[in-house]
């Protein structure tokens, strides 16, 4: 149920300038896009103003002011930038005729509470406008990408055609790359994706294995100098990775000449093994913190009373333990898949070119070549990682569920 | 039991597969378009040749410095590896690439001229098989020029006719012999100008003139993307690129060859290869830079071949049927004014101009 607060009209002299300062923001874009921001801000202050105006005094209709400012900015869009330009223009008048009214009409405070003083109103909405403006900042990068990755060209730009939403402008060429289905395109992609594939799962379930029980021998009273093994432990996530790559270089190196000379192990199997156990190390950090926070929560009595019925502590840790701290266990998996998925700098030191994997292909390919291929990619790896922070949200809910029913 | 079992039968296939698989080559180049044409002209053949399996590692960038760690870390995991001339010098210099006998490690050309003589000057290094004449060239946007388009190299430099955005590497090294060029100093004088201070000062001061109006670029694939998007209206680059450009990318783009600077592209081996390894290394060698080997690259990359008996014979390009002579650095046409690249100076000098060019970029 929400509030309503008794509103009344607002004075012009309030409403107009306040009108001026969207349309100086709008003006800002639009005349940046066309070479001079200033002359934007100007003109789309005045301009919004006489509307504003206009509406308010002439025209006195709600219903008929809002059809002419969408329409009219609409046809003015269409004018000049064609079809986006029709879409961006329809936007932009049904923000600024609902601004416009918002604001004269006093609707802003009908939803809070009615002793609020103007200074609290104005705070109100500044601080989500800023959380809105952060939001933004933070995922338009990735968004960009995504419409250029159907690009037709080979260049990072979009063309006069996608602008336009000309069907020409558009391909899933680059996509075709990726999966190695066009001609001049020679597997490359696949084959360091597959690469991926194989290397981040063992490794993750390398530092699941061993992130897990060095959380669970952490959180026993009885081990002596715990915060220094603990920070040990998670040293490889603070250590800055460059520093831990060369490192791991030569220390890697001497080690897989041993396994190739007198273990007489191939060369490429020791290859992927120096890189999975080097991921494994990147990952065993997140595993560490994320069991240890959930054992916090974990009632040590379950595993007396699993004693005291006669199971073994192997017993009682599969059978009892586990299965409650299962979703820590499995966020921080996923975690250290998605740090060796995405990890460059440690196998570019470390793996040769059969161990190449995709960020280490997508890097060679920005650097080479800027090829759209990338943006494919990129989108492609965006969807996975939604999709892996979904399931990690929805483990925390069930975590949280069945925290909330134990009996603590 | 039963895990163990298909653990131990795994890795006993593994090492078995790795006997079967003892023909491996690493052969590490530039990535891209260059590597794929090394890929159709040498490796093709010559795996269907020898039945010797050929991995590409695209870390040419980073050649240098690699090579210097494998050799610390006693793990020299790259059997041929692609790099610049300069490059060359130095891996030579360190005592980390194989000196090569050109007279019987490389083949003589048809007529039996020899391969010393063949590739002639371009043996710049002992260690150093030449393989193909780049040039780093300037390309612009036609329809952003005006009607006079640009052939002179100084128009970079003369932001009255042709006000916009150019690009130029983010190195002393081509700016600073072309700074001086568009302000006055003869061609033959140009390295003795900048071995003095003052030359240095009178190059810097030359490229300040245009300096809020150049973007820097670090990678060769910098200038066909902003040329692409309109940011730039003219900008330096390796020719190939903007071959790419114009004829495969069809953009609006043309080559202005003037005052063009050549360098050279070739082959080490890093020394402390196994002898079996360093033999098989060899003879990819002799088979890649043979000269219809080098001739055949030309099919697929507008790079002009570095010996001298392969320049009759290159062709058309492999996918768009065009002659590929007219688009070499090296045709007559194009190499009316050139530059280049001068290893002995730009050794002598570089770290001290690379400081004053970053301090001068810092400003």
């Amino acid at each position: 149920m929400s509030l309503v607060t008794p509103i009344s009209r607002k004075p012009l002299s309030f409403v107009i300038p306040t009108v001026g300062g969207l349309g100086a923001l709008i003006g800002l874009f639009i005349g940046t896009s066309f070479g001079s921001g200033l002359v934007g801000v100007v003109g789309g202050a005045v301009a919004l103003m006489l509307l504003a105006l206009i509406y308010i005094t002439v025209l006195r209709n709600e219903k008929m002011a809002r059809w002419i400012n969408r329409l009219g900015m609409a046809a003015l869009g269409f004018l000049y930038g064609g079809a986006s330009g029709l879409v961006l223009g329809l936007f932009a008048g049904q923000i600024t005729i609902w601004f416009i009214y918002w604001l004269y009409e006093g609707r802003y405070r009908q939803s809070l509470l009615p002793y609020l003083t103007s200074g609290q109103v104005l705070w109100h909405y500044t601080f989500r406008v800023i959380c809105g403006a952060i939001f933004i900042f933070l995922i338009t990068p990735i968004l960009v990408v995504m419409p250029l990755s159907f690009n037709a060209q080979d260049f990072f730009t979009f063309t006069p055609e996608m602008l336009r939403l000309d069907p020409d402008g558009y391909s899933l060429k680059h996509y075709m790359d990726f999966l190695g289905l066009r001609e001049d395109s020679n597997g490359e992609w696949l084959r360091s994706f597959s690469n991926s594939l194989l290397i981040a799962p063992i490794a993750t379930i390398l530092s699941v294995t061993l992130g897990t029980l060095a959380a669970i021998g952490l959180s026993q009273s009885h081990v002596p100098a715990k915060r220094a093994i603990m920070a040990i432990l998670i040293s490889p996530m603070i250590v800055p990775l460059i520093i831990s790559a060369t490192g791991m270089f030569f220390f890697y190196s001497s080690m897989g000449n041993w396994m190739e000379d007198t273990l007489g192990l191939n060369k490429n199997f020791v290859g992927y093994v120096k890189v999975v156990l080097a991921h494994a190390v990147l990952g065993i950090p997140f595993v560490i913190i994320t069991v240890t926070a959930t054992l916090v929560g974990f009632d040590r009595s379950l595993t007396r009373a699993a004693a005291n019925m006669g199971a073994d502590p192997v017993t009682t840790f599969f059978r009892v333990q586990m299965p409650l701290i299962l979703p820590g266990v499995i966020s921080g998996g996923l975690f250290a898949f998605i740090t060796s998925f995405d990890e460059v700098v440690v196998v570019m030191f470390i793996g040769s070119a059969s161990q190449k994997t995709l960020p280490w292909q997508m890097f060679l390919g920005l650097r080479e070549q800027i090829s759209p291929t990338i943006l494919a990619v990129a989108t492609i790896l965006v969807a996975l990682s939604i999709a892996l922070l979904v399931t990690l949200e929805m483990l925390r809910r069930r975590s949280e569920r069945l925290r909330g029913m134990s009996p603590s | 039991m039963k895990f163990t079992k298909t653990l131990l039968a795994t890795t006993a296939l593994t090492v078995a597969a790795g006997a079967a698989l003892a023909q491996d080559m690493t052969i590490v180049s530039w990535g891209g378009a260059y590597s794929k044409s090394q890929l159709k002209a040498y490796h093709e053949p010559y795996s269907a040749k020898t039945g010797v399996n050929i991995i590409n590692d695209d870390s040419s960038a980073e050649a240098v410095a690699k090579l210097r760690a494998m050799n610390e870390a006693g793990n020299i995991t790259w059997d041929v590896v692609d790099v610049v001339a300069s490059d060359a010098i130095r891996l030579c210099d360190e005592g980390l690439a194989l000196e090569i006998d050109p007279a019987t490690q490389l083949a003589p050309a048809p007529d039996g001229t020899s391969a010393a003589d063949d590739f002639g000057d371009l043996l710049v290094s002992s260690c150093f098989i030449p393989q193909i004449v780049y040039s780093t060239t300037f390309g612009y946007r036609t329809d952003l020029v005006g009607d006079t388009p640009p052939s002179d190299v100084c128009a970079v430099f003369d932001l009255e006719t042709y006000p916009g955005k150019r690009s130029l590497e983010k190195r002393p090294i081509n700016n600073m012999e072309w700074a001086l060029l568009c302000d006055g100093v003869a061609k033959s004088d140009v390295y003795d100008v900048l071995a003095t201070d003052e030359g240095q000062n009178q190059a810097l001061a030359k490229l300040d003139t245009i300096k809020d109006s150049v973007v820097w670029w670090s990678a060769g694939a910098d200038t066909p993307q902003l040329l692409a998007d309109g940011e730039v209206i003219m900008g330096s680059t390796y020719n190939g690129r903007l071959f790419s450009v114009i004829e495969e990318q069809k953009q609006p783009v043309a080559m202005l060859w003037d005052a063009q600077v050549f360098d050279l592209d070739g082959w080490i081996i890093p020394a402390g290869l196994s002898e079996e390894r360093k033999q098989r290394a060899l003879d990819y060698i002799y088979f890649a830079t043979d000269t219809q080997r080098l001739a055949d690259q030309a099919k697929y990359i507008s790079y002009g071949p570095a010996r001298a008996s392969s320049a009759p014979l290159v062709g058309k390009h492999a996918d768009l049927g065009i002659e590929m002579a007219p688009h070499m650095p090296t045709d007559p046409n194009n190499a009316k004014n050139t530059f280049l690249y001068n290893y002995e100076f730009w050794a002598d000098y570089r770290d001290d101009i690379d400081a004053k060019f970053q301090a001068w970029l810092a400003q």
